[in-house]
């Protein structure tokens, strides 16, 4: 298969799985550094690139559902914002190796407790029909 | 689709510790490993109640804005250039209008083996790189 294909059917996969909230990041994550041989942190930056158009577009359609619960997200998002550039910086300080191993290590783990310890549901159908509803406002 | 825009006030948002701590740690994640900042924001929308779904959906939302910033921050720092998204977009945004019809569609308990399953194959395969 030539090597724009493969990079084409790479980015399906990513946006259809990062689109169910799978981590598709973490697809062309591994194809830009496994396959096509590319820096790990070069390849970050064409992941996060890549993830923006690609999360808009599946946010605009679970947001068309009604299926964005509003009232965590906006909490959640305002306070990862200092952590990111937290996050780049320490990602500078360990380089393009250090960081790539961590990412190993990260999935690695996620895997493991995804598959043994899968999350209990939390509230009632009534408490989730509040958190996420109609009237919900946009951020 | 019918979305109210009105100004609800902070106090309609959830502002715990639990929110406020998994936050955090989603937007570390992020900045730090360029993705899997979804993987941290999914069982932290989960643990503060939401379902399965909604937590994934939920996900999305939160990783977006913090990617935004993330990939200024990448971009400023001269780790790439706007073109190397390319050759992978297209292909992106048609993978992404399937995911997002498709989860309507699929259950939870396999939701959460793909992706365990997945993650796992993927970090062993860093690793021994």
């Amino acid at each position: 298969m030539p090597t724009a294909m493969i990079a084409a059917l790479a980015g399906f996969l990513a946006g259809t799985a990062g689109a169910m909230g799978l981590g598709g990041g973490s697809i062309l994550l591994l194809y830009l550094t496994l396959v096509a041989g590319e820096d790990q942190l070069h390849a970050q930056g064409i992941n996060l690139l890549f993830f923006i158009p690609c999360a808009a577009a599946a946010l605009w359609l679970h947001q068309k559902e009604n299926r964005v619960p509003w009232r965590v997200v906006v909490p959640t998002a305002l306070w990862g914002l200092p952590g990111a550039a937290v996050g780049f910086w320490l990602s500078g300080r360990l380089g393009g190796q250090g960081t790539g191993k961590l990412f190993g290590l990260f999935l690695l783990a996620l895997g493991i407790r995804e598959l043994l310890f899968p999350p209990q549901k939390g509230f009632s159908d009534q408490q989730k029909a509040s958190l996420s509803q109609k009237t919900h406002p946009m951020p | 689709m019918s979305v109210n825009r009105q100004w609800h006030g902070w106090h309609f948002y959830r502002w715990d510790s639990k929110i406020m701590a998994g936050g955090a740690l989603t937007g570390f994640v992020n900045g730090l490993l360029g993705s899997g900042g979804g993987m941290v924001a999914v069982p932290v929308l989960e643990k503060s109640g939401l379902d399965v779904k909604q937590a994934h959906s939920g996900s999305l939302a939160v990783i977006l804005p913090l990617s935004v910033i993330s990939a200024a921050m990448y971009w400023h720092g001269g780790r790439v250039a706007l073109a190397d998204v390319w050759p992978y977009l297209p292909a992106g945004l048609a993978g992404a209008f399937c995911g997002a019809k498709l989860m309507g569609r699929i259950s939870p308990r396999l939701l959460h083996r793909i992706f365990g399953g997945f993650a796992i194959w993927a970090g062993v395969n860093l690793l021994l790189r």
